[in-house]
């Protein structure tokens, strides 16, 4: 796993640098991959991610921004909450960490926090977590605590680099420790956000299991549900760490994410590999913004909008929550006059249907592409009832 | 530590400890019994021996079931296997009770609990119990499909009682409510959550017993569906390769749907695929494919070879299931069309209906539209794991599914992303999971169908 | 989503526009609601911001904590929020009318008359949206346990007596907004999204400004343009042309607006605490910054406040539905029984509900969706024709009319056969219930035979014709007459009884333990 030199020599890394140009590569990172998963079946954003272009430059530049950011208030929050939990020797993380896990109350077994060289390059740093998790799960009866270690893993040929907030150590064993800012309000917590923090748990979990693996010198196991028992394996049971109803006060929960652990490993297998999704992109094709010296981008919007629209994507109404590029491309399905516009549930009632043109033109019983379906059937006999039922006279 | 035995041994081990377990209990015993059992390993019989047992030991008993068909079939054969039993079905004022239930002369039906008192055991739906109001209680109980019991019907009842046998399939669908529930999600005792959940946690002594043998699928199913959908609880099947067979008294027409035929007679399964589509949830080819197969096997005059004997294929031992109400619809009107009896009331016919209502339920062979055919996106409904599972488990010998192409890809661009509730316990695979796990497996056994 | 709704989507698409998806008003609206925008402060649970309500579209109340990390003045705020708002919640509580009930006495069975007193009206809270309605329930969760001056051991932070009876009155008001149908807090997105749809998802509607786009879109914008423009279009500073309803607020807005006007009030009034002569230049300054902050806040407050007054206008223009007088006595009797509870000084609402508490209210749940859904059909052909399009219903006109007789009791009994012509394709298996829409009384059927080609149903009438061997004049439809049959009955079903929370079986862990009324809390 020799890191340093995938820059220089892999044909598809120099092809990524080629379409990024000179811009520096944004990593993915668990949440990435966690929204990844989440809509794989869009190449658009696939590739993106893939050549590590900073998504939301390009919508910039595209005209429809992404509206996403955090207030300064949470991240001043959230930032104050993190240091609480780590201020005394981890005192306030320790507090949860020995209820859940069994530490010993007592301070008598030292807890080790090794340094992981955190302000080394992002290979290096991986290096050093591999050695600090050997050398951990090799004291059977010792506590580490590896705070922010680097974890790699390959995404559809490519590699990311993983930061989890912190993985504990003892037994040869390894839990992950995930921090959020959301509460746990009288014991449970918005399960969306708790979902979404499984689903970035699970990405950290299957990198330890390849990294349990590696240092095992054993393959990974392929069964969903098997949980591997070489030294330093993780835990299917993460430690979620948030605030206690309306405080400031740590408290935790163990999240079960081996569901999402076998549906992330499913998925990332199946992520199309990179390198045949660049084969549908002509020559030249490029995703430089060019920026000016002030950073102002240079490239005409039309030509990036064409080098996107080289690649499909495959929109939902919930992207404008979760991709940089949502409203771009909820624009482009609404031109097209795309079902996609209205949401997957549509498309599943209307069957081979593909346009909003068609389904209407269904609804009114005239001739629609593919010829008549029991879906435009339905949809004429739904009609007649609307009309029906709004010819009782409503004023409009 | 069973795996030495044979399955008839090891599921008779699991039969007498929970049958101890349930008629004398050791001094100090947890108040419950939870049976787990996977499709076909013997609950309904063991629900019969339990019932035989404790009436025999001097007990009079209540049994709580589900539906009110589940109640009429457990009613004719508790009637028929124990006729020293005199059996009071109670029954709501406004249904009446099932004819093949009312049939043997140790059956009592009757709307008022107090015309039932006297029998040993007084059996109905867990919705009627809810209304009983009795100074008599009656010391032991058996919920039958307890999995599918939801918790608050369980509080409302268990008043009545003061021991119970719990019995259930644990892979089964999910109870469910229309409305909003989250604010309980994660407590022991969600009102909309499974009996069974509420029981354990709040009484953890009581460890459950598992039934490791499924008597009714055939070997080449078993594997397949323990692997899918009860990966923490493995069981296997009673018999082993090539045990249960199916001949065709006439050959193949060479089309694709006797294809398929052959195919699910030899391998247990068969994939019968149409061509890739988006279309609504009544697909007309694929409803008609379903049907045609249902003819076709009727037709072809199939013979089920088992450890029972030889017996001939005839329309009540098949069944075809769907997700869908109007599928089934479709699918029924389809076989009416065709001249396939669909109407059990004018004797032996096929049955036809959704995955929730075939539950518990055990045919010969089996037809399934699969719940992903032709659609666009794969939903939480589509995906729930205990639907498949229900789907997949129905048959003793073999198993269509028909589909269209595409399943794959639909199921690769929908992930499950459920949101997760703290609290509650994951209790089975992922319904994403097991999906492609099914598919996987039907893969093999792919027949194509190509458009008419 | 239904096919018929999918269908007001596509031709909202097309139109621009907003369709009808109701022809009929199916939520009781007050004659004066109390409209409520509230913000929450970023970053943590249910800590609130600022606040605009009143009664008056024309004089909006505002306000809001100067500095949203301080407990002290978030508490400061939820009093002077509660002493505001109470009178109003409260003022319903004393015009009452007497309801006579029988009631069974519980030793003898024998039924007595009892008169209970139901409040003649109710309040009603109307807010932006559903993450409105959860905010408040935060914020009930959060204050209703909070110990006052008059608590025996106050504890280091007492509250004012109305913030821990205010926090109950929220408690209640959002439970009873997860019971279907009620409407003492409505959120106005699901308002709009139950009357009209717009041509874009559910997920955009969440955005009033957006859903209302649809309904306003000026010229010559689509309401597609309309909504986007609603959604992100900004001025040079980076700030939203027309802010996010809340209770979040826009990170940007935070940013570069609030975080300073915070910043200039933190300043002024440690500058006012600290000055050593000039006290009047600091109060200045500090009133100066105080006015900035509310003015930066009721910028990004107003345009949502005109949106919910917008959307009430709009369903103003429906006409009521028939069932709205019936759905509101019911939220009638949720008021009524908050307000006795409180009357007889009952521990506010526990953070978790017990296993029969929990019951019982899904109970109530399941029972209301049945009687919204059953309700909304009877009064609105649009509702009805999901049903019919499902399967679930049939209309059509009586084709004939054919006097059978049940000759199998002592004496005969009628039971005609009604055939209608229709062409609507129910599920109509033979043997099956059907439910007279509209007739003079309740009225059973049974379905003999359904003849979907031909376009024929055939039923048989079982009940609502009279005691005699002939049916009453007028109790059955005529030849010629319009009718609709549903699959599903008419009115719900009584729920189960259920055991006293202080009998609840081992099976659900016992009775609940005592103890738990009033929690311990983290304030820091």
């Amino acid at each position: 796993m020799n890191v340093s030199h995938l820059g220089q020599a892999d044909p598809l890394a120099q092809r990524l640098a080629v379409l990024r140009g000179p811009a520096p590569q944004r990593s993915l990172d668990a949440r990435a991959i966690a929204a990844l998963a989440a809509n794989p079946g869009c190449r658009r954003r696939a590739v993106l991610d893939a050549v590590g272009v900073d998504k939301a430059a390009v919508a910039r530049r595209l005209g429809r921004p992404a509206p996403f950011g955090q207030s300064p208030f949470a991240i001043a929050r959230g930032n104050i909450f993190e240091r609480r939990l780590k201020e005394n020797g981890y005192a306030a993380l320790l507090e949860p960490l020995r209820r859940r896990l069994g530490l010993p109350a007592d301070s008598d077994t030292p807890l080790a926090v090794p340094d992981l060289l955190a302000t080394a390059g992002p290979a290096v740093r991986a290096e050093r977590t591999r050695q600090a998790l050997a050398e951990a799960a090799a004291d059977q009866a010792g506590w580490t605590l590896l705070d922010h270690p680097m974890l790699r893993l390959e995404v559809a040929g490519s590699p990311a680099y993983l930061e989890p907030d912190a993985v504990l150590v003892h037994g040869g064993r390894c839990t992950v420790v995930e921090i959020k800012s959301f509460p746990i309000l009288d014991g449970s917590a918005d399960p969306a956000k708790v979902g979404a923090a499984a689903r970035q748990a699970a990405v950290y979990v299957l990198a330890l299991q390849e990294l349990a693996a590696a240092l095992a010198g054993q393959p990974v196991s392929t069964s969903p549900y098997a949980t591997a028992e070489l030294p330093g394996s993780p835990e299917p049971g993460v430690l979620l760490v948030c605030p206690k109803d309306f405080s400031n006060r740590p408290t935790s929960a163990v999240v079960d994410v081996r569901r999402e652990l076998a549906t992330t490993r499913r998925q990332l297998a199946q992520l199309t590999r990179i390198d045949q999704l660049l084969g549908i992109l002509p020559p030249g094709t490029s995703f430089d913004l060019a920026p000016d010296e002030a950073g102002s981008p240079t490239r005409p919007a039309d030509e990036l909008a064409g080098a996107v629209e080289h690649l499909p994507a495959a929109y939902r109404p919930d992207c404008l929550s979760t991709c940089e590029l949502g409203f771009h491309c909820r624009s482009q399905a609404r031109c097209s006059d795309s079902l996609d516009q209205l949401g997957p549930g549509v498309r599943g009632e209307l069957g081979g249907l593909e346009t909003v043109t068609a389904a209407l033109a269904a609804a009114e019983g005239r001739p629609v592409p593919g010829g008549p379906g029991e879906g435009a059937e339905r949809l004429a006999y739904a009609a007649a009832l609307r009309a029906q039922a709004l010819g009782g006279g409503v004023s409009r | 530590m069973t795996a030495d035995l044979t399955p008839g041994a090891a599921a008779d081990r699991a039969v007498a400890a929970i049958l101890a377990a349930v008629v004398a209990p050791a001094p100090g015993a947890p108040r419950g019994v939870v049976v787990d059992s996977p499709p076909g390993a013997g609950k309904s019989t063991l629900v019969v021996k339990a019932a035989r047992e404790l009436v025999a030991a001097g007990e009079k008993l209540m049994i709580v079931a589900q539906t009110n068909s589940q109640v009429d079939d457990l009613v004719d054969r508790l009637a028929a296997k124990g006729p020293e039993l005199r059996i009071g079905r109670l029954h709501a004022s406004d249904t009446r009770p099932a004819a093949e239930a009312l049939r043997h002369e140790n059956v009592t039906a009757s709307a008022k609990v107090a015309d039932l008192l006297e029998q040993d055991v007084v059996i109905s739906t867990a919705a009627k119990w809810q209304w009983v109001k009795t100074e008599a209680p009656w010391r032991h109980a058996i919920v039958d499909e307890a999995y599918q019991m939801r918790s608050d019907a369980l509080l409302a009842v268990a008043r009545l009682f003061e021991r119970a046998l719990f019995v259930g399939d644990p892979g089964q669908l999910d109870p469910f409510t229309v409305v909003g529930t989250e604010q309980w999600a994660g407590l022991s005792y969600d009102p909309s959550g499974s009996a069974v959940v509420t029981l354990l946690a709040h009484n953890p002594e009581i460890r459950p017993h598992r039934l490791p043998v499924s008597w009714r699928l055939p070997h080449s199913a078993a594997g397949l569906i323990s692997d899918a959908f009860y990966p923490y609880t493995p069981f296997r099947s009673g018999t082993g390769p090539g045990e249960r067979r199916l001949t065709a008294a006439r050959r193949t027409d060479g089309g694709a749907v006797d294809a398929a035929i052959d195919v699910a007679a030899e391998h247990g399964w068969a994939l019968l695929e149409l061509p890739a589509r988006r279309t609504v949830r009544t697909d007309r080819q694929a409803v008609a494919a379903v049907a045609d197969t249902v003819r076709r096997l009727l037709e072809r005059e199939l013979s089920a070879h088992s450890e029972l004997g030889t017996t001939p294929v005839s329309p009540d031992r098949i069944a075809v299931g769907t997700a869908h109400r109007d599928q089934a619809a479709a699918v029924r009107a389809a076989l009416v069309a065709l001249g396939v009896p669909v109407d059990e009331t004018a004797g032996p016919a096929v049955t036809v209906d959704t995955a929730n209502r075939l539950q518990g339920r055990e045919y010969d062979v089996t037809v399934v539209l699969h719940p992903l055919s032709g659609r666009a996106d794969a939903t939480a409904f589509h995906l729930e794991t205990g639907r498949l599972c229900v789907l997949a488990s129905r048959h003793r010998h073999a198993c269509i599914v028909v589909a269209r192409a595409g399943i794959a890809e639909v199921l690769a661009d929908h992930p499950s992303a459920d949101p997760v509730s703290l609290g509650v316990t994951v209790q089975f695979p992922d319904g994403w999971e097991a999906n492609h796990a099914v598919l996987a497996h039907l893969q093999r056994h792919r027949v194509a169908l190509s458009a008419s | 989503m239904s096919l018929l709704s999918t269908l007001a989507r596509l031709e909202a698409v097309r139109s621009g526009r907003a369709e009808p998806l109701a022809t009929v008003r199916h939520r009781h609206l007050a004659e004066r609601p109390m409209v409520l925008v509230p913000l929450a402060a970023a970053g943590e649970a249910g800590a609130p911001l600022a606040v605009m309500y009143g009664t008056d579209r024309a004089a909006p109340r505002l306000d809001f904590v100067p500095q949203p990390l301080n407990r002290a003045q978030r508490f400061e705020f939820l009093a002077r929020f509660a002493a505001e708002l109470l009178p109003y919640l409260e003022q319903f509580g004393s015009e009452v009318e007497q309801v006579e009930a029988s009631e069974k006495d519980a030793e003898t069975g024998e039924k007595t008359q009892v008169f209970r007193e139901l409040c003649v009206d109710a309040p009603q809270l109307i807010v932006p949206n559903p993450g409105a309605v959860r905010h408040l329930a935060l914020l009930g969760r959060s204050t209703r346990f909070r110990r006052t001056a008059e608590d025996p051991d106050p504890g280091q932070y007492p509250a004012p007596t109305q913030v821990p009876l205010f926090g109950r009155w929220l408690t209640h008001l959002t439970e009873r907004a997860q019971v279907p149908g009620a409407s003492l807090l409505l959120p106005m997105t699901g308002l709009l999204a139950r009357h009209w749809a717009t041509g874009q998802s559910h997920l955009e509607d969440q955005h009033l400004a957006a859903q209302l786009a649809w309904h306003r879109r000026p010229a010559p914008l689509t309401g597609a343009e309309a909504a986007e423009r609603a959604e992100s279009a900004r001025d040079e500073r980076g700030q939203l042309l027309h802010p996010p309803a809340g209770p979040a607020t826009d990170p940007a807005f935070d940013e570069l607006v609030l975080a300073p006007a915070i910043a200039r009030h933190d300043a002024a009034q440690t500058a006012l605490a600290t000055a050593t002569g000039g006290q009047e230049r600091a109060e200045l300054l500090l009133k100066a910054a105080t006015e900035q902050l509310a003015a930066a806040l009721e910028s990004v407050l107003l345009p949502t406040w005109h949106d919910v007054w917008q959307g009430i206008d709009l369903l103003r223009a429906l006409p009521p539905a028939a069932h709205l007088a019936d759905r509101w006595e019911s939220d009638r009797w949720s008021y009524t029984g908050h307000r006795d509870r409180l009357a007889a000084g009952e521990p506010p609402q526990p953070k978790q509900d017990d296993a029969v508490t929990a019951a019982r209210k899904l109970a109530q749940r399941e029972r209301e969706q049945t009687r919204v859904e059953v309700q909304e059909a009877l009064d609105d052909p649009l509702a009805m024709a999901e049903y019919r399009l499902a399967g679930e219903a049939f209309s059509g006109v009586v084709e004939e009319v054919t006097p059978d007789y049940d000759t199998s009791g002592r004496s005969p009994k009628p039971r005609p056969l009604v055939t209608v012509r229709t062409a609507d394709r129910p599920h109509a298996d033979a043997g099956r219930e059907v439910h007279r829409v509209g007739g003079p009384t309740a009225q059973r059927a049974v379905i003999v035979a359904g003849d979907l080609a031909a376009g024929t149903v055939t039923v048989r009438v079982v009940s609502g014709m009279g005691r005699k061997k002939e049916p009453e004049p007028g109790s059955l439809p005529e030849p010629g007459e319009a009718v609709t049959f549903t699959l599903f009955e008419l009115a719900p079903r009584q729920s189960a009884p259920l055991p006293e929370p202080e009998e609840t079986p081992w099976t659900h862990g016992g009775p609940p333990g005592g103890g738990a009324a009033s929690p311990e809390e983290e304030w820091e």
